[in-house]
């Protein structure tokens, strides 16, 4: 901006906008403000988890990983993400469809309700949560007569997490069949064909893409969910303690090698999912 | 509007319906062994920093009930800052024994819940507290400020560092402490101790939310040259971070921080482990899991063991709540309630 700015009006207002595009000097400064700050704020702290994990050498990071409550930890956020991520794909098909195939009164609602778990910070909905299942909670007293506990379990843990990530796959289709329209059902009805086919044959393939790249950011966020697992959890070592519990624990208890190793892990499992969502693009 | 919610509410119950079926057939399978007479499994929930401590005692007692009863028994952990996890039982958490460092947030499960019984504190020996620590200074390698005792505190020179009162119970010990020695100095003048505490809180450069981001600050952004907590803390920071970066310093005398425990009651003999329950906590009192205590800082009532770790544990006069404060209860509510002497002193400034 500054160098372009020198000769504004110069050589009139196409040169100045090339200038400010393509000048070497401009290209240099952008790209190198872009990759400093990329470097500083995004590359460095992720290296910096991989090397404090590895300060005391190879042995001790396998050692903080193969402990037994941090495989636990690492398994049971894995088994979050599989239950979690397949339920908000059927509620987002569901949501993106009736939303984007039907009109209705409240819809706009609908759309609002969906983007809910979006702007509500997740500790809310963890204590929420514990208000309405909790034993002092709404349905506390209903639960407990039939011995049924929710909180303070893995079943709280997946209930916790689906929430916060309900909008991922269902906001994810909506833009996409938005674009999309309606015409190819429309056609496929027309001809005869029966809904269920429609939906299978028409619907189905045409959102593909956006159902994949819906349920690779629904199931990051899985994985990384604190804050309303935290309060639902109850962090018991070994059966309701995932990953991201397990690196604050470490950390507060000042392992630093032990939280730095969970970190990592997380950090690969997430890096795994990038490249996944990657390989689908080059694929597309 | 209803038409997400009942949507979302159906598919989670149908799937609730699944998992807790799952889970509950997976809780019937693993406890119990045949012919026993408790489950197999107890829950012990405790504060956020006694990993170490507990992943060492557990073991021990776990083979000692074995070859006691020739039953195995699991002791599971749960770790976390004690108000949420005594907030986490009341809401249905299946803890059968806290260990807590927190007195009131043990009382609470019987004020709010009814969990377990009001004279809780006379189930264990020493107010059912196995083992206790006091708030204690850790300064910077050959001590340059020359810090000795609560009076240091108040120079001009000295910057403190400890978390926010109005947040963290661990800074709340180090307030009581600090103004049971005011009260002490000034002969019981409420007035000039809560001044002298504002003094200390005047030296204080950030206040952090919890005991663990003042650690940081102290050890990682090396500001201050004191950081007050635990003793138990002070010897596990030395430990962690360098016996030669640091120095323990404990004052002339300090607020005996109780570490309390207790059958949850209701929990307890819903499962069956009342047994097994006490007897984790009885263990806690053994010699053998007094050593182990000791050998992590804490200050154990066993003299004999005591003696053994003398350097780790120097003479301090130790006074209690109830002594100087009144309980608490009284605590609460002339220190720790909104416009109480707390606020007055840490507000002021």
């Amino acid at each position: 901006m500054a160098a372009a700015g020198a000769t504004p009006g110069a050589h009139g207002a196409a040169p100045y906008r090339r200038r400010v595009a393509q000048g070497p000097l401009a290209r240099t400064v952008l790209i190198g403000l872009a990759g400093i700050v990329a470097v500083l704020f995004l590359l460095l702290p992720v290296i910096v988890i991989f090397v404090e994990a590895l300060s005391l050498g190879v042995g001790a990071y396998v050692e903080a990983v193969i402990e037994p409550s941090t495989l636990h930890a690492v398994w049971l956020t894995l088994l979050t993400a599989l239950v979690v991520v397949p339920v908000n794909v059927v509620f987002g098909i569901a949501a993106a469809w009736c939303i984007t195939r039907f009109e209705f009164k409240g819809k706009k609602l609908l759309i609002t309700l969906i983007e809910i778990p979006f702007s509500v910070s997740p500790i809310v909905a963890g204590i929420s949560y514990l208000f309405f299942y909790g034993s002092q909670g709404l349905l506390g007293p209903v639960l407990a007569a039939y011995d049924i506990r929710i909180m303070f379990s893995v079943p709280a843990i997946m209930l916790a997490s689906m929430f916060v990530t309900s909008p991922f796959v269902a906001r994810e289709l909506i833009a996409t069949m938005q674009v999309q329209g309606n015409e190819y059902e429309e056609a496929a009805l027309s001809l005869g064909a029966s809904g269920f086919k429609t939906f299978l044959k028409v619907t189905l393939p045409n959102m593909k893409w956006g159902l994949l790249y819906g349920a690779l950011l629904c199931n990051a966020r899985v994985m990384g969910e604190f804050g309303a697992v935290s309060v639902v959890s109850g962090s018991i070592r070994g059966q309701t303690n995932t990953l991201p519990l397990q690196i604050e624990l470490l950390f507060n208890d000042y392992s630093a090698v032990g939280a730095f190793a969970a970190a990592s892990l997380l950090t690969l499992l997430a890096v795994f999912s990038l490249l996944a969502k990657a390989w689908l693009e080059r694929r597309r | 509007m209803s038409l997400r919610n009942l949507a979302r509410l159906g598919l989670a119950a149908l799937f609730l319906t699944g998992l807790v079926a799952g889970g509950v057939k997976a809780n019937a399978a693993d406890p119990a062994a045949p012919g026993s007479q408790g489950p197999g499994e107890i829950l012990n929930v405790t504060y956020d920093v006694g990993r170490e401590l507990f992943g060492e005692l557990n073991p021990v007692f776990q083979k000692a009930w074995q070859e006691k009863t020739s039953q195995p028994i699991t002791v599971n952990q749960s770790f976390g800052g004690t108000s949420k996890q005594a907030r986490s039982i009341l809401e249905g958490l299946q803890a059968d024994t806290v260990t807590f460092n927190q007195v009131t947030d043990v009382q609470i499960l019987h004020d709010k819940g009814g969990l377990i019984a009001a004279d809780w504190q006379s189930k264990f020996p020493n107010k059912s507290s196995p083992f206790y620590s006091l708030p204690s200074f850790l300064v910077r390698a050959g001590n340059p400020k020359n810090i000795r005792d609560w009076d240091d505190l108040i120079r001009d020179d000295v910057k403190v560092i400890f978390p926010n009162p109005k947040t963290s119970g661990n800074a709340r010990y180090t307030y009581l402490a600090a103004t049971a020695y005011a009260l002490r100095k000034f002969d019981g003048d409420q007035a000039k101790a809560t001044e002298f505490v504002q003094k200390i809180f005047l030296n204080v450069p950030v206040f952090d939310a919890g005991g663990r981001a003042s650690t940081t600050t102290f050890v990682e952004r090396e500001i201050g040259d004191v950081l007050i907590t635990f003793e138990a803390e002070v010897q596990g920071i030395r430990k962690e971070f360098g016996l030669d970066k640091y120095d323990a310093v404990t004052p002339s005398l300090s607020l005996l921080a109780e570490f309390p425990v207790a059958v949850v009651d209701q929990v307890a003999d819903k499962r069956g482990s009342r047994a097994v329950a006490t007897a984790y906590l009885d263990f806690l009192y053994s010699k053998a899991a007094q050593e182990i205590i000791a050998a992590h800082a804490y200050r154990v009532n066993d003299a004999a063991i005591l003696a053994t770790h003398a350097t780790n544990f120097p003479p301090v006069e130790l006074v209690t709540v109830e002594d100087v404060f009144g309980g608490w209860d009284k605590v609460a509510a002339e220190h720790f309630a909104s416009g109480g002497l707390l606020d007055q002193a840490f507000v002021n400034q």
